[in-house]
């Protein structure tokens, strides 16, 4: 019998280089950067830099999980960032111009999100086109329904409920860090617990083998696009909450970036196959983290990207087999 | 032959063969290589002199491809030395050891699916012009691998895309790849493991003919006449470790596979009754009628009973594996009428006829058989986990006792059933392949070329495996180039030319010759056999 531990010991194994990264950036914050470990409370909820490094790492941590399937199987989804303006534009519109209730709102939000995703996935799987493409095709073009549903106008909104995704806490922490858990948990039961896993993974590595071994490939693929496309949808809410406003030429700017960059820093290989939905979520606090060390150090916005960029190099590399097989090499032959 | 690449003139006053004077080409001392907890090689002394041939056998697993990447600078061994004519190199990659005169075509065939095949023979080396940039000269590119493949008498065409080819002609555009190099040894994993006997008589002649030019080659195989027919001397490894090596006239077959596994081994013979034709009529399981498609496959008729072994023969491209996945559902029909079971079917999709419980290992394992980064076990129960659906998960005490199971009885060698399936030995990986489809229990299991790679112990125990699953009422569809183990196991044999079945052989009329026969007599008119696009 298998200790029930034990695979939470390999999850974390499995993403040491990430967390090895994780510790060292919040080492040097610890030795060089006042301030960064201050927590307060305040009205029964928590206030600080690593609160807010949780908060906003969240969303582009929820994002990445999507990603992380679609990465498995051999694809990418660049249409996140818009899919997040449109989630955006579509609850603050229904709320504030249709005076809509707000579970009416974020459902449609919601909705509409999946459906981008299915959209993705249609193209990928029964158009055939290239992942790349399928999803620049939404990426390109969903700006502008975002822009064609606000009418080109940054909508405001008063929406308690609305306004408590982005700014409300849950158990002393904001509420997308609980958004962030009840997805990595869903995400981590469905894919262990059921066949999904296994079927993404065997995609991604060999498409033909898993085709002619009986694995309904189209049906997982379309399946992942659409959950990818669901995550974005759930951040656009929380994007949008932040402001209290709808801004669809800037909401979600550049996320895709960010989203698969947490999943390359979480050891996931972009050639598909297995992946670590834990290491995305670490990788997506790496950024954060980052992003936030450098403003604290006074890095000025400009020439933030290059050191942003050496971090991670550095974490690929570490995780490169072939670096790692050169260190092992030249350990074993100094030892000699 | 004549185009052959000109030896260095040195070379020609090497003594052909046998001659122990020739200088040694290639030589490795010592090789240790370990993976992790695996150890692959361990201290493995190695020589090869000009003007020889030398067959390289063991069991899969034996460590076998591995001292090959060890001598050619795949991979740097843990301790030993290796030393080209005299010369101690340190290779640090393929492309250095054929610098150093070195050509290895690999057991899993390295070649860029989406480039002609012509391309892909002159990769890295293609003919340019002095000026314009170094551009790179087309015609010529054609001529050249035009010489290459006329060399081994491939009859492909050098513009079409090596994933459209079959796997044996891949392996040949692969070798015709090597010798076009000007090579001083020719390293040859497992060559042959899917040619025909034609493909391999001239394969051996210009082996013979590179020999006398004073090349030396390594040659491995798991086919023990081949061995006999064409190498000087052999060296044996088993388990990591060097057997021995010797001239291959002290060595009688017997003492081979002895040294090769370290016991004795049977030879399977299928039980009396598989060969037996009549017998009360059994329950139809599949029966194909004129099944075509445009480009693939004319018109193929067969049927197969329920607890019976059929064979389909015939040359290379003459539709054997087009049939196997027309009968899965991997490409669809678009002509012929298919039954199952008695009734009509279509199949759109190989998981409808996984549905139907049948089952299919494909000829080429590495692009459409094994996911080489996931375990052992999850290769072993994904066509099961598929079958069962999204929602209906094997427990994951459940794969691990399917995959334990089957690591046994078909003797897998592997560290763990957790070890990633593409750290196993060829042989290795096929068995797990057909693990998968074992494990599916399979009303028709379609074995497109099964023993290809495996040792001689494992290939009768494989087919006394199958034969047993027979005994069982499991239908089996056994494809193989190997006319041989064809007739040994099947109690009927569909035989088919030029995408067509043209003859149905069974009982007492099934044999070698027959088969032979069969496929001459039905010479088409045109007198060209096979067409163009093997
Ligand atoms: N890249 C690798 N990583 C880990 N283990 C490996 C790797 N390559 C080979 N091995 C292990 O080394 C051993 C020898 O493998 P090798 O491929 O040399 O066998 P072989 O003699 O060529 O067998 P076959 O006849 O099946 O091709 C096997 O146990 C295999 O599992
Ligand atoms: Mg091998």
């Amino acid at each position: 019998m298998r200790s029930p531990l034990r695979p939470i010991g390999e999850a974390f194994w499995s993403v040491r280089w990430p967390l090895a990264a994780l510790a060292l950036l919040l080492a040097f914050n610890a030795a060089f950067t006042p301030g960064f470990f201050a927590l307060e409370v305040r009205d029964g909820r928590l206030f600080g830099v690593l609160v807010d490094i949780l908060n906003h790492g969240s969303r582009v941590a929820i994002v990445a999980l999507g990603m992380t399937l679609v990465i498995a199987t051999g694809g990418v989804d660049l249409s996140v960032g818009a899919v997040v303006a449109i989630s955006g534009a579509v609850a603050a519109t229904l709320v504030a111009q249709h005076g809509a209730p707000w579970p009416l709102a974020m459902g449609a939000a919601l909705a509409v999100s999946l459906i981008a995703g299915v959209w993705n996935g249609v193209l990928v799987t029964v158009m055939r086109l290239q992942p790349i493409v399928a999803t620049l095709i939404l990426m390109v073009a969903g700006r502008g329904v975002a822009q064609l549903i606000t009418d080109g106008l940054i909508i405001t909104f008063e929406s308690p409920p609305l306004a408590y995704l982005g700014n409300g806490s849950l158990l002393g922490l904001p509420v997308p860090v609980a958004m962030l858990a009840g997805a990595f948990v869903a995400f981590g039961l469905v894919s262990r617990r059921t066949t999904l896993g296994l079927f993404i993974e065997s995609i991604g590595d060999n498409p033909p083998a898993a085709r002619l071994a009986g694995v309904p490939d189209r049906l997982v693929v379309l399946l992942v696009y659409a959950v990818c496309g669901l995550c974005a949808g759930a951040a656009g809410l929380i994007d949008c909450s932040y402001i209290k406003a709808a801004d669809a030429n800037n909401a979600g700017q550049l996320l895709e970036l960010d989203a698969i960059l947490a999943v390359v820093l979480g050891g996931t290989s972009l050639a598909g196959g297995r992946f670590l939905l834990f290491g995305s979520v670490i990788g997506a606090m790496i950024m954060q983290t980052l992003t936030k060390t450098l403003y604290m150090q006074n890095v000025s916005a400009d020439i933030a990207p290059a050191p942003k960029a050496i971090a991670v190099i550095l974490v690929c590399l570490l995780q490169s087999p072939v670096v790692r097989e050169r260190v092992r090499r030249m350990r074993g032959g100094g030892g000699a | 032959m004549e185009s052959q690449a000109a030896p260095e003139p040195q070379s020609s006053s090497a003594a052909p063969r046998g001659a122990g004077v020739a200088p040694v080409l290639l030589a490795a001392s010592g090789v240790s290589k370990r993976f992790g907890p695996v150890r692959a090689l361990d201290r493995v002394d190695f020589g090869l002199r000009a003007g020889e041939i030398r067959a390289l056998m063991g069991e899969n697993g034996a460590g076998k491809s591995t001292l090959i990447k060890c001598m050619t600078g795949v991979y740097a061994p843990d301790a030993g030395e290796v030393r080209y004519q005299g010369r101690a190199a340190s290779v640090g990659s393929p492309r250095e050891a054929e610098a150093l005169g070195v050509s290895t075509v690999y057991q899993e065939v390295n070649l860029i699916p989406h480039m002609t095949v012509a391309e892909n023979i002159c990769l890295g080396r293609e003919p340019r012009r002095r000026w314009l940039g170094g551009c790179i000269r087309w015609r010529r590119v054609r001529e050249k691998a035009d010489a290459a493949l006329g060399r081994l008498g491939v009859d492909v065409d050098p513009g079409r895309e090596v994933a459209s080819c079959s796997i044996a002609v891949q392996q040949l555009v692969a070798i015709a790849r090597a010798l076009d190099v000007n090579a001083r040894v020719l390293i040859l994993d497992e060559p042959t493991s899917s040619l025909d006997r034609d493909e391999v008589a001239r394969l051996f002649g210009v082996m013979r003919h590179l020999r006398s030019q004073g090349l030396g080659i390594v040659f491995v195989t798991h086919f023990l006449e081949q061995v006999y027919a064409v190498s000087d001397s052999v060296t044996v490894l088993r388990d990591g470790t060097l057997v021995g090596t010797l001239p291959i006239a002290e060595v009688p077959r017997r003492r081979l596979v002895g040294m090769m596994v370290g016991r004795e081994v049977e030879d399977h013979r299928p039980s009396a009754d598989a060969n037996a034709p009549g017998g009360p009529p059994r329950a139809e399981i599949l029966r194909a009628e004129g099944l075509a498609k445009r480009g693939m496959l004319e018109s193929v008729s067969l049927r197969v009973e329920a607890g019976e072994t059929v064979g389909l023969a015939g040359l290379l491209g003459s539709g054997r594996t087009e049939t196997a996945r027309l009968l899965f559902g991997a490409a669809r029909c678009d002509g012929g009428r298919l039954r199952i079971a008695g009734r009509d079917v279509r199949l759109r999709s190989p998981r409808a006829a996984i549905a139907h419980g049948i089952a299919l290992t494909p000829e080429n394992r590495r692009t459409e058989g094994v996911v080489p980064h996931l375990s052992v076990r999850e290769n072993i129960a994904l066509a099961v986990q598929a079958r069962r659906g999204l929602r209906a998960t094997l427990s994951g005490e459940e794969s691990r006792r399917l995959a334990e199971r089957y690591v046994a009885m078909l003797r897998i060698k592997t560290s763990s059933i957790e070890t990633p399936v593409g750290q196993l030995s060829g042989g290795n990986q096929q068995k797990v392949l057909l693990a998968r489809w074992l494990a599916t229990e399979p009303r028709l299991l379609m074995l497109d070329e099964p023993t290809r790679g495996i040792d001689v112990a494992a290939k009768s125990e494989i087919l006394r495996t199958i034969d047993e699953l027979r005994q069982r009422g499991m239908s089996i569809l056994f494809i193989s180039s190997e006319l041989e183990e064809v007739v040994r196991v099947c109690s009927r044999v569909v035989v088919l030319r030029d995408r067509r079945s043209i003859a149905e052989l069974e009982g007492g009329e099934l044999s070698e010759a027959a088969i032979l026969n069969a496929i001459a007599e039905h010479q088409p008119a045109n007198g060209r056999p096979g067409g163009g696009d093997a």
